[in-house]
This record gives C-alpha cells, sequence and structure tokens, in this order.
C-alpha cells in the first residue's frame, strides 16, 4: 500500500493545519483566553494523518484528551473546534465541552475523553456497531502508552478478539504516561507486544514517519474491513510540549526531547516530499501560508462567537 | 392478562423490543447460556448468539463497549449481574454515558439500559446484596427505574429500551418469583410515573422496589390498627414524579418512606428535603424513614432478616406519629 503524491501531500497538509491549530490554541492560553487545560497534540501529528489517510468518512473514531489533532485529521472544522475551546457557543459541543470533549457524530467522532483509557472499550463498542450493522466501516480507538496500563485496555482488547471485531488500536506511544516514563510504568516496553497476548497481530512503527503510519494501518484496516478482526498499530512518537499546557516536561532528558525535534514529523514528511520530487519548498510554504490564513480565519471567528446563554446550563442534560 | 411472574414479564418486554427493534441486543456475563437468575434466557433461545451475547468477567468492557455502540447507533441492554458490581462500572456509567449527550452539547444520544440486580434476601452477603440506586440518582444524565410487580417492569423495561438516554434498571431478586396478572402483547409506561398500589387517607407510604412490597404487607397491619394507609410506588426515581408525592400528601398529611437501601445519603433523603421544601404546609407530622441501618449487608441469616426492614418496623414508623 504504497503512498502516493497526493496522499502524502494531503497528509503534509493535515499535519501542519494540526501544528498551526495547536500553536494559535498555546498563544491563546498563555494570553489568558483560554479556559481550562490544553493537551497539544504538537509533535504527534503523522499518526493522524497517516492513520486517518486510511479511512473512510463513514468510519469512526475514539479519542483521547489529546485529541485535537484527531478531530482536524477526521475532517473537523477548525472554526467550530476554537470555537469549543473558547467555551463559545457556536463550538463544536455549543462551549459545553471544551478541549477533552470534542465530539462530531456527523463525521465519525465519537469524542475525545478526559478519562486516560477510557475511550478503548468505547471504541469497541463502536466496532461491535460496525460489525453488526452488516457493513464493512471500521473503528479506530486512539490511545498513549499510558492508558495501556488501565484494565479498560486489557477488557477491551480481549472483547475486540473474542468477537472479531472491525476494530483496530492506534497506540500513540509518546514514551510518557504524564511524567512517568514508559520504560519504568510497563514491561515489554513495545505496546504492541500486548496485541499478541490477546490473539492479535501488534506492530511498531515511526510513529513520526507518517508514510510508515499510513502503510501499517491500511493493512490493519483492510484487516478489518474483509472481516479478518483487530490490529494494534504502535506509532512510537513524542509530545513537543509538557502533558498539558504549563507543564514544562522536566521530567525529561534535554538531549533526548532535542533528537526527538530533530525528526519532528512535519520535517521529515518535507524532506521526503522535496528528495522525491513531489513538491518544492515553494510548494510547501504556499501550504503553510493557505493553513496560517485559515487558522486566522477561524480564530477570529471563534473571538468573535457568542458566549453560551446561561441558559444553556440547564439543557442537554437528557435527550427528549 | 396472563399472570406471569417478574422475571418472565421483563423478558416478555424485552422480546418484543427485540423483535420491533433490530439495532437492540442483549449483552453480559452468561446472559445466553446461563444467565444468573434467568432471565433472559427465553431472549436467546428466540433470538440467538448475535443478539443476546455473552461476555467474559468483563464488566468495564461490558458497559464500556456498551457505550460505544449506543453512541454508534445500537441499543445494548446491558446486564451487571449484581447492582454491587457498579463499582466496577462506575467510570463508564457515570463519567462516560451519562455525560456524554451534555458535554457533547446534546449532538450525540446514548441509548442504553443497565438490567442490574439488587437486594438482600438471600444470604448473598456484603458484595451481592446491595440496594445502590442513590450512586445512580446523584448522577445527572442517568434515569434510575425500579419497579415492583411484574406488569410494571414489563412497561417499564420497554420505556427503558425505547428511551434516548442510559437507564439503570433495578430487579430485586426477591421480586424474580413474585406474579401477577400482566398485560398480553405490547405494554409501555411512561417513565416518571408514580402508581398509587394502595389508597389510603391516614398516611402517605413512599417506596420502590421489593419495599413497596413490604409496605402493603404493613398496609394490612395499619388496617386492623384502624390507619388508612396510601402506598405510593415511586417506579421511576428519576425523574421523579414529585407531583404524586405531594398530592398524595395533600390527602393524608403524613409522610413514611420505606426504601431497603441503607438510609445516610439514601434517596429517602431527597423524598424528605423535597417535601420539606415544596409541602411543608402539608404535614402534620414528622418525616419518618425506614431504611437498612448504615451497616454493609450481613451475612449471617439472623443478622440479615434484621437489616432489611420489614411490615412489623414501617407499621411502628406509622404509628409512631400518632
Amino acid at each position: 500500500m504504497a503512498v502516493e503524491r497526493d496522499q502524502l501531500l494531503d497528509m503534509y497538509r493535515c499535519m501542519v493545519k494540526i501544528r498551526e491549530f495547536e500553536n494559535r490554541a498555546h498563544d491563546l492560553f498563555l494570553a489568558g483566553g483560554l479556559p481550562g487545560f490544553l493537551h497539544l497534540y504538537s509533535g504527534q501529528e503523522a499518526v493522524a494523518a497517516g492513520v486517518m489517510a486510511t479511512l473512510r468518512p463513514d468510519d469512526l473514531i475514539a479519542s483521547t484528551h489529546r485529541g485535537h489533532g484527531h478531530v482536524i485529521a477526521k475532517g473537523g472544522d477548525v472554526r467550530l473546534m476554537l470555537a469549543e475551546i473558547l467555551g463559545r457557543a457556536t463550538g463544536y459541543c455549543k462551549g459545553k465541552g471544551g478541549s477533552m470533549h470534542i465530539a462530531a457524530i456527523e463525521l465519525g467522532i465519537l469524542g475525545a475523553n478526559g478519562v486516560v483509557g477510557a475511550s478503548i472499550p468505547i471504541g469497541v463498542g463502536a466496532a461491535l456497531a460496525c460489525q453488526y450493522k452488516d457493513g464493512d466501516r471500521v473503528s479506530v480507538t486512539f490511545f498513549g502508552d499510558g492508558a495501556s496500563n488501565r484494565g479498560t485496555f486489557h477488557e477491551a482488547l480481549n472483547l475486540a478478539s473474542i468477537w472479531d471485531l472491525p476494530a483496530v488500536f492506534i497506540c500513540e506511544n509518546n514514551l510518557y504516561g504524564v511524567g512517568f516514563c514508559q520504560r519504568d510504568h510497563m514491561r515489554p516496553c513495545d505496546v504492541a507486544e500486548r496485541a499478541a497476548g490477546y490473539g492479535f497481530p501488534g506492530i511498531v512503527v515511526d510513529g513520526n514517519d507518517a508514510e510508515a503510519v499510513y502503510e501499517a494501518t491500511a493493512t490493519a484496516v483492510a484487516r478489518a474491513r474483509a472481516g479478518g478482526g483487530p490490529t494494534m498499530v504502535e506509532c512510537k512518537t513524542w509530545r513537543h510540549h509538557g502533558h498539558f499546557v504549563g507543564d514544562q516536561a522536566l521530567y525529561r532528558d534535554p538531549a533526548e526531547h532535542a533528537e526527538w525535534l530533530a525528526r519532528d514529523p512535519l520535517l521529515l514528511c518535507a524532506k521526503v516530499l522535496a528528495s522525491r520530487g513531489w513538491a518544492d519548498e515553494g510548494a510547501l510554504l504556499a501550504i503553510q501560508d493557505e493553513i496560517r490564513a485559515e487558522i486566522e480565519e477561524a480564530v477570529a471567528f471563534a473571538l468573535a462567537s457568542p458566549q453560551p446563554a446561561l441558559s444553556d446550563l440547564l439543557t442537554d442534560v437528557y435527550s427528549d | 392478562m396472563a399472570v406471569r411472574n417478574f422475571g418472565q414479564a421483563i423478558a416478555d418486554g424485552l422480546i418484543l423490543e427485540m423483535e420491533r427493534d433490530p439495532d437492540v441486543y442483549i449483552v453480559g456475563e452468561d446472559v445466553a447460556t446461563f444467565p444468573a437468575f434467568g432471565v433472559t434466557r427465553a431472549c436467546y433461545e428466540r433470538f440467538g448468539a448475535t443478539r443476546v451475547r455473552d461476555t467474559p468477567v468483563s464488566e468495564t468492557a461490558i458497559m464500556g463497549h456498551a457505550v460505544g455502540a449506543a453512541a454508534a447507533g445500537l441499543r445494548p441492554v446491558a446486564e451487571i449481574m449484581f447492582m454491587d458490581f457498579l463499582g466496577i462500572i462506575l467510570d463508564e456509567l457515570a463519567n462516560q454515558a451519562a455525560k456524554m449527550h451534555y458535554m457533547f452539547g446534546g449532538t450525540m444520544k446514548v441509548p442504553l439500559v443497565v438490567r442490574t440486580v439488587s437486594g438482600a434476601g438471600i444470604g448473598a452477603a456484603a458484595q451481592h446484596s446491595q440496594s445502590l440506586e442513590a450512586w445512580v440518582t446523584h448522577t445527572p444524565g442517568l434515569k434510575m427505574i425500579a419497579p415492583s410487580t411484574p406488569a410494571d417492569a414489563k412497561g417499564l423495561i420497554a420505556a427503558a429500551v425505547r428511551d434516548d438516554n442510559p437507564v439503570v434498571f433495578m430487579e430485586h431478586k426477591l421480586l424474580y418469583a413474585t406474579e401477577g396478572e400482566v398485560p398480553d402483547g405490547e405494554y409501555v409506561l411512561p417513565i416518571g410515573k408514580a402508581d398509587i398500589k394502595r389508597a389510603g387517607s391516614d398516611v402517605t407510604i413512599v417506596s420502590w422496589s421489593s419495599m413497596v412490597q413490604k409496605s402493603l404487607a404493613a398496609a394490612d397491619l395499619l388496617a386492623a390498627d384502624g390507619v388508612a394507609a396510601e402506598v405510593l410506588d415511586l417506579r421511576t426515581l428519576v425523574p421523579l414524579d414529585k407531583d404524586a408525592i405531594l398530592e398524595s400528601l395533600g390527602r393524608t398529611h403524613r409522610l413514611v418512606i420505606v426504601h431497603e437501601a441503607v438510609k445516610t445519603s439514601g434517596f429517602g433523603a431527597e423524598v424528605a428535603a423535597i417535601v420539606a421544601d415544596e409541602g411543608f404546609d402539608l404535614l402534620d407530622a414528622p418525616i419518618k424513614r425506614v431504611t437498612a441501618p448504615d451497616t454493609p449487608v450481613p451475612f449471617s441469616p439472623v443478622l440479615e432478616a434484621a437489616f432489611v426492614p420489614d411490615a412489623a418496623k414501617i407499621r411502628a414508623a406509622v404509628l409512631s406519629l400518632g
């Protein structure tokens, strides 16, 4: 499943969009205009871009607290996302969810999740819905290395396996569960090895290489669509920021941080595009300018959007 | 009308809903091959293993996958074998299912039912006997149903399945063998409507689940004492039929609340607080609660019998009002 020029350019564009979105969200947070917690996706863009490039619009995803990248890559509208994380009435969830709770069921996004590991059984349930409805849709569940120590992970993987569900598990292993280094918080150090414990394949890829993520995920998705059951793809990656904005990540080795920054997924992808003659520097800069303009327009939309009405406090508790 | 027991009535209701809507499925530990209280065996025989799905001993996955399946368009009826195991599924129930409609701005529906078995009385001891409805009622976004008769169970399980919200459906284990007249065919009761199980003019006994039966027994005893007790079966705790409670008090002016759950922070406290707030002028006497004591459920049959409220205790509470 080799990647073609237009596909890789689309992935690059997606990664730039995520990065620019996160940069602006970061700025807004530091300027004091953004309430709550903010878990930036910067550094992990190749995972969202590579995975989502394998999916159809009607496929489902279950996301995490670090979910902005997933939503953008699945087709989320950055205006509605920014409005949501600013708590405005025009946001995806009318300002009631915030950064950790963006959902867009019409795009197949079952929601970001504030509880680490909680998305995993939800993604498995969505996979059951895909199988039950007799189509060939798949459900993709994102989680991190930290979540792989939750009971939800183990129970959900087993259920997906015994029911042969069309589930793809994407572990974004950024090597730290908040401040706890993965080599200290779990054994073995490849989360993908745990898939074997539940009787299905697990594969490790360079999570900063969008092409590698795409290829591994495409195989997993094809297997799931054909009724072959679940697969785990572990993407080794690195977050550029701390666990949340405000966390200086002093628990990480500065040398290791520098090594990973040198392997920035956007830089790696740009190099591949250039080396194959698929896009020159000017074309890549044009993409960046175009995306920046789109994000600025989204910021303006969000900042101009109204706050929720106080009466909204009491609505949407129950579905009528 | 036919005479059915409580468990059969639930199965009847489930089968009708599964015939009506192919997206309804049953899931849980041993629901197909060896149901703990037998309820879903008839469903399995009728619909097979795709729609009545046995799971491993994985309550977290039962509840968590149900949330995802419901969000993605199915209507799971998940069985949690004992209500005590709510502790295992609390994140999936209270932080996920209950909150998704609100925190996603009303864009997502989570239509699922959690059927679960409550109550003491069979020597099942501290971890298989609790009545934990107040854990549920304290979480906005969940509905809480606790029927006391076969007919109500049939009508309310159908309503629960059709509801677009997460609903906890509490089945007291001692009710399964109780029998009653049940309407034939499709029968759906509204969620949030209490029912006067016995009319009376001297005192209102508010109750739900198996304690309704104990309250009716107490009302018989009280009749011999010359006291006409009204027994109001709440049937659903969330949403609560507040009007029915206040209307009954408007006739009787005395209130005794009976529940099997432990006393402190039990749902009876909520009922008492609402009446103190909105029906104070209706009261001619203090509000009394008849509940279990604030202890775990004991194993010893002697102690267990002392733990569960009975007709004599309810009678005594009513007579104490003077």
